[in-house]
């Protein structure tokens, strides 16, 4: 089994087929992608697929170290950032195709007209923490 | 009570309750029950019949279940509270239940999760927490492949070869949590092997005792690998090779030779030198040629070209290397390594931070950014 990372963007990525902005849908429809979110995590819960989920919140700001003694430099929000995460699902499956397989039916969560978004949705292997015995 | 005892006496409790009518899936929760309780009375001592005192518990477990069961469904209760006394116990049960663990239509993941649950007696926490996935994932992969041999006649043999790749799986995919994975691998191949004679499994036990042998030596204390040529070999374990090298030899005697021998055999061989410098690669080679020959595998084949280059030069070696697709895993780290000892560093550089790059652990990442980072600083003079 292999972990993978299916990173969601709310920027960033190319655009989708079905590109409507989420605050210009009906109520029923955010409601309906809602549930099939729910409903997805689920059903990878029940073929033990499942790892974590989790979204994130859009207002984030860049942080460093600026030597000793001195507080953090905060910075930001660059609107012209280009690549904004906001969420992503974490899975632990048998192969990398299945991985995409299961990257394209969270890809197909409807949007605007109750359609698929097509959302385009990064896939990322995790390095493992231990290395194998055996090659 | 003693845990480790416990778990060993697993697979043949459930296998009792499966003589006695239970079915596969409804045995192996009333035994993972009784052991959870078993483990809960910690501090009272052990009853005189460890094994007898499990078989009651689970059973009571068990009836407790189908009686929840058939109330659920509004139908009477068949089974007796006390049971019929059954066949005698069968030393075959344990090895039939490897077999339903390991059965060809469950998938690897999930057959190496049923076999630390029944076989190994772990629970579900344990496995998930080795695994590094949620509990719940867990325990729906394992019902899941419970469903799936639902179907399975227990009693049927089954083919040991694919026994013997849970087995390997478990032992390679490293260790976390609580569980020591590797040794509990080394312990149900070592319970494999005193139940059959078969050559391979024999093959993998020498092949795994081999080298966990190493073990100590293979990272520092804040985890960096250490390749084989570096490591310490005062502090390899040797009574585990020992071992592994007379289980190996009693295998080998059989002269049925199999995959698993073949690279026990090269882990001997290497268990065998005093020093690096010391190392047959000429025989080494030969046992990479028959494991090429038995198994066809391209990862056997990398490491085969890495061993001629050691036995050849590394000019032979990259010859070798030349030969199979660069697309192969660790065909880069190979090529560093090879055209490092060619006295090409700048080469060597360039392919070791491209190894870096398709790493798939981190240990290994940071290990060949090192060996770049050691080669540019020197290249810089």
């Amino acid at each position: 089994m292999a972990k993978y990372l299916l990173l969601k963007h709310y920027r960033g990525a190319p655009a989708s087929v079905n590109d409507v902005s989420m605050d210009q849908w009906t109520p029923e429809e955010v409601a309906a992608h809602v549930q099939y979110m729910v409903d997805f995590a689920a059903r990878l819960e029940e073929t033990g697929e499942f790892v974590d989920s989790q979204g994130l919140s859009p207002e984030g700001r860049f942080v460093r170290y600026d030597g000793e003694g001195r507080p953090p430099v905060v910075d930001g929000p660059f609107a012209e950032t280009k690549d904004l995460i906001a969420g992503w699902m974490v899975i632990d499956v048998e192969s990398q195709e299945r991985a995409y397989e299961l990257a394209a039916e969270l890809s197909a969560a409807p949007g605007a007209g109750g359609r698929p978004i097509h959302e385009w949705l990064e896939v990322r292997p995790f390095l493992t923490a231990h290395s194998r015995v055996f090659d | 009570m003693n845990e480790s005892l416990l778990r060993e006496l697993v697979p043949a409790v459930i296998g009792v309750l499966v003589r006695r009518g239970a079915d596969f899936a409804a045995a192996e929760d009333a035994v993972q029950d009784a052991l959870v309780e078993a483990v809960r009375a910690g501090g009272e001592e052990q009853p005189r019949d460890p094994k007898g005192w499990l078989i009651t518990v689970a059973w009571r477990k068990f009836l407790d279940a189908a009686r929840a069961e058939s109330s659920r469904r509004g139908r009477e209760v068949r089974a007796e509270s006390e049971p019929e006394p059954g066949p005698a116990e069968s030393a075959d049960d344990t090895l039939r239940l490897y077999f339903l663990c390991a059965h060809p239509s469950l998938t690897p993941a999930s057959a190496v999760a049923l076999t630390l649950r029944a076989v190994g007696g772990l629970t579900t926490r344990q496995i998930a927490q080795a695994y590094l996935v949620p509990e719940s994932t867990m325990a729906q992969r394992i019902s899941r492949a419970k469903r799936t041999v639902a179907g399975v006649r227990f009693n049927r043999p089954g083919d040991v070869a694919t026994v013997l790749r849970v087995l390997y799986l478990v032992f390679n995919e490293g260790y976390s949590g609580d569980v020591d994975l590797a040794a509990e691998a080394i312990r149900l191949t070592r319970q494999l092997a005193a139940m059959t004679r078969h050559e391979e499994v024999a093959g993998l036990l020498a092949l795994m005792l081999l080298h966990h042998a190493r073990r100590p030596a293979r990272t520092t204390p804040d985890g960096r690998l250490v390749p084989l040529a570096e490591q310490d070999r005062g502090r390899w374990d040797t009574r585990m090779i020992a071992e592994g090298v007379e289980v190996l030899q009693a295998a080998l005697a059989r002269d049925r030779l199999g995959e698993f021998q073949a690279q026990a055999a090269i882990a001997a061989l290497h268990a065998d030198a005093p020093a690096a410098e010391e190392t047959d690669w000429v025989q080494i080679v030969e046992w990479y040629d028959e494991l090429v020959r038995l198994t066809g595998n391209p990862v056997a084949r990398l490491n085969r070209a890495v061993a001629v280059g050691e036995a050849d030069g590394a000019r032979a070696g990259l010859a070798a290397l030349a030969e199979l697709d660069p697309a192969l895993p660790r065909h880069t780290a190979a090529a560093a390594y090879l055209h490092e000892r060619a006295g090409d560093a700048a080469t060597a550089a360039r392919l070791y931070a491209e190894a870096a790059r398709q790493a798939t652990s981190l240990p290994e990442r940071d290990h060949l950014t090192r060996q770049a980072a050691r080669l540019n600083a020197h290249l810089r003079g």
